[in-house]
């Protein structure tokens, strides 16, 4: 690990310096997930007095029970169409603010405030405007012959979540391909222009391989946004139904431990968790840390 | 822009436009809906152009909130809010830039471990340990207090990698200058390194003001007290009583103000916004 040529010799400022932050790693984070693990292995009976050690047989259940495999499929459908919705739009958007000199930052502005907007509030809103007794756009399908109802019809659900997650993530998405856009040389595209290649040639060849470790990186940060961050884009809108139909993996822990109470099956939802965001995060530095300097 | 092509640019700002509207319309519809009376809602379709009740609806939701659902005004959840993005991101900031200087200019027994300690918060958002984390606060006594709001969520490695990269890059030889005239490591934190690191604060608190003022799921575990309310974990309760009883009105009026600050603070400060995002991410 890199430190500064020289250093300031001293025995106890350093651990005086890291102290706090230190101590609420320790307590709020290092210490919850272990408990977490522990209690992975643990059966509590229905009273609390007792807890006995069955080793796996948490996660066995677990990765047996159609309604967590269901929940692992939903998370599946849920990221896929979010992760490639969200950053094809923003691609777009970007690629075509990146052509206008002038007008372009008032595009962006335009563009990126969303980021701001809170999960949950996204949710209500997409929820409001699907409303299925005044919303508009339920309104729209109902005079184009489609019967709108995300309470009872599973597929519509799905198609509300991922549309309201979706909204939310374009302006993250956005702002980074317009940065990886603006540091691909101007130069290799107008030589491209002299031999003849017309823009979407160019767009191709050019710009599309540059802009790969900027691609990469927003799809292991959408991957993990689709599957933790949408918590409150779920519990605005669906809370996990019809029929299970929205319950991703995040909102699962949370319903089966907070409102179910079944704090061992909870705990080793959260266990397989987090080990889904350390893979995610170790693919994330090996690839991204090498690729990302060019 | 290579060549000039009149098709070309006219797509461009169609494009352009047809984003704008549908990244906005969301927010235009709840606009409109804020500013109409409760029995508009009752006809069948959402208006889409202004009503007169936009200070009513505004001046009620601000002054009682919305009686049925128990919520209580919404000044009080905004002021909730407010401190706890506030404290997060001045919090986060202070033990992060402490924390990156120690690991960068000394070096001490454990200084990888502690590193790795750190580090490792970056794999564990809240959402996934997040009974464990309910049970070490509520352990502690810190339900419904602004500590347990705000503490749990304040580690995290992104604002310690931020200020590591920084003090990286900042050249050896003006901590060899400073120790040369006597300077001892606080002195040259305080003297030296803080000031240089300014913008780096400024962006970062503009993140990490909108990290806290975002924060769902936390806020509804912790907090059972209405004073302790902030306003978006409010927001999903006033909605969840507007299906029943259609008051989307005030609903409407409450989510306009919750996204508000946040929004203002991305669109004033977009250049440390910007700054402070693609730092910390990469």
């Amino acid at each position: 690990m890199q430190t500064k040529r020289t250093i300031f010799p001293n025995r106890w400022l350093p651990f005086a310096l890291l102290a706090p932050q230190l101590a609420i790693t320790l307590v709020f984070f290092i210490w919850p997930a272990l408990q977490a693990a522990k209690s992975s292995f643990e059966r509590e009976d229905p009273f609390g007095f007792k807890t006995t050690f069955i080793w796996f047989d948490n996660y066995a259940k677990l990765l047996a029970d159609p309604m967590y495999l269901n929940s692992l499929w939903r998370t599946l459908i849920f990221s896929v169409l979010v992760t490639v919705i969200a950053m094809s739009v923003s691609l777009v958007l970007a690629v075509a603010t990146n052509r206008l000199l002038r007008s372009g930052r008032i595009y962006t502005t335009l563009l990126v405030w969303p980021y701001a907007v809170a999960p949950v509030v996204a949710g209500i809103l997409w929820w409001f405007m699907f409303n299925p007794s005044i919303g508009i756009l339920s309104y729209v399908l109902g005079q184009l012959g489609v019967d709108w109802n995300h309470r009872v019809n599973q597929d519509q659900a799905m198609i509300l979540v991922v549309l309201a997650a979706s909204w939310k993530q374009i302006s993250y998405n956005f702002l980074f391909f317009v940065a990886g856009l603006q540091s691909v040389p101007a130069s290799l595209s107008e030589a491209a222009a002299i031999d003849g290649a017309g823009p979407f040639k160019r767009f191709w060849t050019i710009v599309v391989p540059l802009l790969s470790p900027t691609t990469f990186f927003l799809l292991i940060v959408n991957i993990n946004y689709a599957m933790f961050d949408t918590f409150g884009v779920i519990d605005g809108t669906t809370g996990g139904g019809p029929a299970q139909s929205t319950n991703i993996l995040v909102y699962k822990v949370y319903a089966d431990g907070f409102l179910g109470l079944n704090i061992g099956s909870s705990a080793a939802q959260s266990v397989l968790l987090m080990l889904i965001v350390i893979v995610l995060t170790i693919v994330q530095f090996r690839f991204i840390e090498r690729r990302v300097q060019y | 822009m290579v060549e000039n092509r009149p098709w070309l640019n006219i797509l461009t700002h169609a494009v352009l436009i047809i984003g704008v509207i549908v990244m906005a319309f969301p927010v235009y519809l709840a606009v409109i809906a804020s500013t109409h009376g409760p029995g508009d809602f009752l006809r069948g379709v959402v208006p889409l152009l202004p009503g007169p009740h936009l200070l009513d609806n505004y001046g009620q939701m601000l002054s009682q909130g919305m009686s049925t659902s128990g919520a209580p005004p919404l000044t009080l959840m905004l002021v909730n809010s407010l401190i706890m993005a506030v404290v997060i991101a001045v919090a986060k900031i202070a033990i992060s830039i402490t924390s990156a200087y120690a690991i960068v200019y000394f070096r001490f027994p454990l200084r990888t471990a502690a590193f790795w300690v750190i580090f490792i918060t970056l794999m564990l958002p809240v959402e996934v340990r997040i009974i464990p984390t309910f049970k070490v606060v509520a352990d502690l006594g810190m339900l419904n207090s602004y500590a347990g709001l705000t503490i749990p969520l304040i580690a995290s490695a992104t604002a310690t990698f931020l200020f590591r990269q920084f003090f990286l890059t900042v050249p050896d030889e003006l901590m060899e200058a400073a120790r040369v005239d006597g300077a001892g490591p606080l002195k040259f934190f305080r003297d030296i390194l803080l000031p240089l690191s300014r913008t780096n604060m400024a962006a970062l608190f503009v993140i990490l003001f909108i990290y806290g003022w975002m924060q769902y799921l936390w806020p509804l575990l912790v907090t059972t007290d209405s004073k302790f309310y902030t306003v978006v974990m409010g927001i999903k309760r006033m909605a969840a009583y507007a299906d029943a009883d259609p008051q989307w009105n005030l609903v409407m009026a409450a989510v306009v103000l919750a996204m508000l600050p946040p929004v203002l603070v991305v669109i004033f400060m977009q250049r440390l916004f910007v700054k402070g995002l693609v730092e910390t991410e990469k």
